[in-house]
């Protein structure tokens, strides 16, 4: 972690480490994606909806872990300094706002044939919602204050504070009564659905989370690129080039 | 504890005798309620199903509006560099500010609830389960409403910001406030549960709010 604060060795290793993240993205959801498309049986009362499930839960899955990567990095932020924790909460946002889209997407059509709504205003769907707008509402400040460093310490504070609806997601389905199924994979007795219907889901969990990663890491390679030009820019400037004209001279 | 008397005390007069505090919140509030109701139409059966749900959000949306308030005139003026460097803890200073927001924003607002409730056809048993949710949920508003307000200070366009940023936090105060005062009104379901953790909410934004927004402060600062 201290060796990876400098941006060119993280440069460095990103860029070594990329291409095998991307094949094994690769390799993992399309394995996942025929195990859970042409492997596994349909559920005896949910028939072929369930496979729905295999897109829609690891989604969620890596929506919560994006925000709390995003809460650590803040951690990171705030506590240690590290230069590229705010590389890495700015970078993680999109992609874990998009994410969250995307459950909430897959869970509405899903909820349609199921339960015949495409939205009810439970405790797990609606922390979810909060989940988004919370994404929503970091990437708005960071986008909002001009200077990075003042940037990243007040969306590291929001992050920590918004923190609290992650439990609240978790356990949401345990202290209120949803029609959003219980937890059946994460408990205390062991998973609760069948080998065959599990042993997909977390070859596609795997796969979301390899994907989150992959998106993650160019993210940040990205935004680090983004800052470097902005200070080459800042300096032209402050030495009296302004940029871009010697292209047009 | 002088100081924090002193200050509690200077945003009190402030919010008072400085035009638009208090009256602008409360008329904001009789707006909102008004401009539902337009838009709803004159069904008083229907009103007095959706009264208590009308109420909390339109509180809140008022709430929200005197958000700005809490710090912005301070920071214009320089008296927010003078508390952050003065003797008494920046996370007291933001308490005080913070309660004083609420006695002049929070309790205003909840004593106009029921007055509103009447036009909007309210169940009178709901009225003293409104008052004391509003009392109680108000609270965290304000002192949750204080990170929002020190994350956005030196922005300009702050105002909308800040609202983005904080009713993602707001909405469990919302939920929690009105199904108490929906338990009461239909008496199915309890009133306590959920008022208790409204209480709760409250009684952790006492502390949360002043030290994430004074640390919001402070590091932004530095």
């Amino acid at each position: 972690m201290i060796r990876l604060a400098n941006p060119n060795v993280f440069l460095d290793v990103a860029n070594r480490f990329l291409p095998w993240l991307f094949g094994a993205t690769l390799a993992v959801l399309a394995y996942g994606l025929y195990l859970a498309l042409v492997e596994s049986p349909p559920d005896y009362q949910q028939g072929e909806t369930v496979r729905i499930m295999f897109i829609h839960v690891p989604f969620a899955w890596a929506a919560m872990a994006g925000y709390t990567l995003i809460a650590l990095a803040a951690l990171g932020t705030l506590v240690w300094r590290h230069p590229l924790a705010d590389v890495a909460a700015q970078a993680a946002a999109p992609i874990g706002a998009a994410f969250t889209f995307v459950a909430l997407a897959t869970g509405s059509i899903w909820g349609k044939p199921m339960w015949g709504t495409w939205w009810v205003w439970d405790a797990r769907l609606t922390s979810f919602l909060l989940l988004f707008f919370l994404y929503i509402g970091l990437i708005a400040l960071w986008q909002t204050i001009e200077e990075p460093l003042r940037a990243a310490r007040a969306a590291a504070i929001l992050a920590l504070v918004g923190f609290i609806n992650i439990p609240v997601i978790k356990f949401s389905v345990d202290w209120w009564n949803t029609l959003h199924q219980p937890a059946s994979v994460l408990r205390i007795d062991g998973p609760a659905i069948h080998p065959d219907i599990l042993a997909p889901l977390l070859v596609m969990a795997l796969g979301v989370t390899l994907l989150f990663l992959t998106l993650h890491v160019m993210a940040m390679r990205n935004e680090i690129l983004r800052r470097r030009i902005r200070t080459l820019i800042r300096t032209q400037v402050e030495n009296g080039v302004a940029p871009g004209l010697e292209q047009a001279q | 504890m002088t100081a924090f008397r002193a200050l509690l005390q200077r945003d009190i007069v402030l919010a008072l005798r400085l035009g638009g505090g208090v009256t602008l919140a409360v008329g904001f509030f009789l707006l909102v309620v008004a401009v539902f109701t337009f838009g709803i139409g004159p069904d008083l059966p229907l009103l007095a199903k959706i009264a208590p749900g009308m109420l909390w959000a339109a509180m809140l949306l008022s709430a929200l509006l005197t958000l700005d308030r809490l710090l912005q005139g301070d920071f214009e003026d320089g008296s927010l560099d003078i508390l952050a460097g003065g003797a008494l803890p920046l996370e007291l200073g933001f308490a005080a500010k913070a309660l004083a927001h609420w006695l002049t924003t929070g309790v205003p607002l909840s004593l106009a609830a029921p007055l509103l409730g009447f036009l909007l056809n309210l169940d009178p048993i709901a009225i003293l389960p409104l008052v004391a949710t509003m009392l109680a949920g108000t609270i965290a508003i304000s002192f949750t409403g204080m990170i929002g307000a020190a994350l956005t200070v030196a922005l300009r366009r702050g105002g909308l910001l800040t609202a983005i940023l904080v009713l993602p936090l707001y909405v469990p105060v919302l939920i929690f406030g009105v199904s108490a005062v929906r338990a009461a009104i239909g008496g199915m379901a309890s009133f306590t549960s959920p008022f208790l953790l409204l209480c709760a909410i409250s009684i952790a934004s006492l502390v949360l709010g002043p030290v994430a927004a004074a640390a919001a402060i402070r590091t932004s600062w530095q």
